[in-house]
């Protein structure tokens, strides 16, 4: 423990972790002062999300099998560097673009709620399923660091991870982590700072239209939005999803709540007053 | 030989070749990673037959009968149905 880790006490099974050794986080509770800097956590359920987000803000949010499963959004704040962080640990999701009702909270924040950076914490023993969303995140932002969590559980099943490899695919960094007995916490933090403050410029992979006409469409159409939604983000993704013709964001757009969506998610994500 | 996913006993694994659902269903399903070309394997199948948990990719996806047969699939030769 170190005397800047003022709540550790409030986190007694992090009493041994990395963490505490790490001077140079101050996990923070909830903080009604400013924060700097916003940071989604997202991920497909049950992947650790909120293991991750207590370890880093010292608070207690539930944390589970399935009994435990997240449903809502929850706030937490931590020092790392003298820079501040508002955490914000997100219900599990497997998409952006179909979603029940609980992945709706998640989608919104992603898309609208302008996070600095999203961490998309990811099943090691899962991969390939887990990355449908992480694909899904990198062609709405770069600032992204992927947190490839339970690596014990993968490591138990023979399998290994080749995380520079999969840093090089993805174009954003991956950190290879166990959050329960809180291994990579700092490597993850250093990611994250790295990122947020531009020390490592990120390049996501995105996907490419083959067909120069959707690339037009797509733009013309994108263009249409900011004019009638000014301030709304990612107007691109919105976009893409009229062109499939999804139902719910052909509703939004239609009935003009779109508008609503994003001030509701910016508002909600500086609800200490503080604008982003 | 060329099924559906309905028709598949425990244990048995076959490769996607078509989803017949469509819109956001379809979606849905793409985003379980159930995709054309996809292996799955019939994990466990509630007492009544009906909801089946199917492995794809490591993880499970639980489907309804009328579902499963909406999703069309190739069993190797000589795996008896
Ligand atoms: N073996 C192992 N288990 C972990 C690790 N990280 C988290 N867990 C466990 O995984 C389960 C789910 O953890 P949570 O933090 O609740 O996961 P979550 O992503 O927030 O879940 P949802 O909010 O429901 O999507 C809990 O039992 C954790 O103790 C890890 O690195 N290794
Ligand atoms: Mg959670």
């Amino acid at each position: 423990m170190t005397a800047a880790d003022s709540s550790s006490n409030t986190s007694p099974a992090c009493g041994d972790c990395v963490l505490n050794n790490a001077s140079n986080l101050r996990k923070l509770g909830v903080d009604p002062a400013g924060h700097d800097i916003v940071t989604a956590v997202a991920g497909n359920p049950n992947t650790g999300k909120s293991t991750v987000f207590n370890a880093l803000t010292g608070l207690r949010r539930h944390v589970g099998n399935w009994s435990g499963k997240t449903v809502d959004r929850a706030e937490g704040s931590f020092e790392y560097r003298r820079r501040r962080y508002k955490l914000v640990d997100l219900p599990g999701t497997y998409s952006l673009l179909s979603t029940s009702h609980d992945e709706d909270i998640a989608r919104d924040f992603l898309l609208f709620g302008r996070p600095d950076v999203t961490v998309v914490v990811v099943d090691a023993t899962r991969l390939e399923r887990n990355l449908n969303l992480v694909l899904q995140i990198l062609q709405i932002t770069d600032r992204v660091v992927c947190a490839l969590n339970l690596v014990d559980e993968a490591e138990r099943n023979g399998l290994t991870v080749d995380s520079r490899h999969l840093t090089r695919e993805l174009g954003v960094p991956v950190v290879p982590m166990t959050a329960r007995r809180g291994t990579g916490m700092t490597e993850l933090l250093e990611a994250v700072e790295q990122v947020t403050s531009g020390a490592i410029t990120t390049r996501g992979k995105r996907v490419q239209h083959r067909d120069n006409r959707v690339e037009q469409a797509v733009s013309r159409l994108a263009e249409r939005i900011e004019g009638k939604f000014p301030g709304v983000v990612n107007t691109r993704w919105i976009a893409l999803r009229l062109l499939e013709g999804d139902p719910s964001v052909e509703r939004a757009v239609a009935d003009g709540t779109l508008g609503e969506l994003s001030t509701a998610a910016v508002i909600a994500a500086s609800s200490d007053g503080n604008t982003t | 030989m060329s099924t559906t996913l309905d028709r598949l006993h425990r244990g048995q694994t076959a490769t996607v070749t078509a989803l017949e659902l469509e819109g956001a269903e379809r979606r849905r399903l793409m985003d379980m990673g159930l995709l054309v070309g996809t292996t799955v394997s019939v994990d466990r199948v509630s007492p009544l037959g009906d909801p089946t948990a199917y492995r794809v990719r490591d993880g499970l996806l639980v489907l309804r009968r009328g579902q499963a047969h909406l999703v069309h699939v190739d069993l190797p030769e000589g795996d008896p149905t």
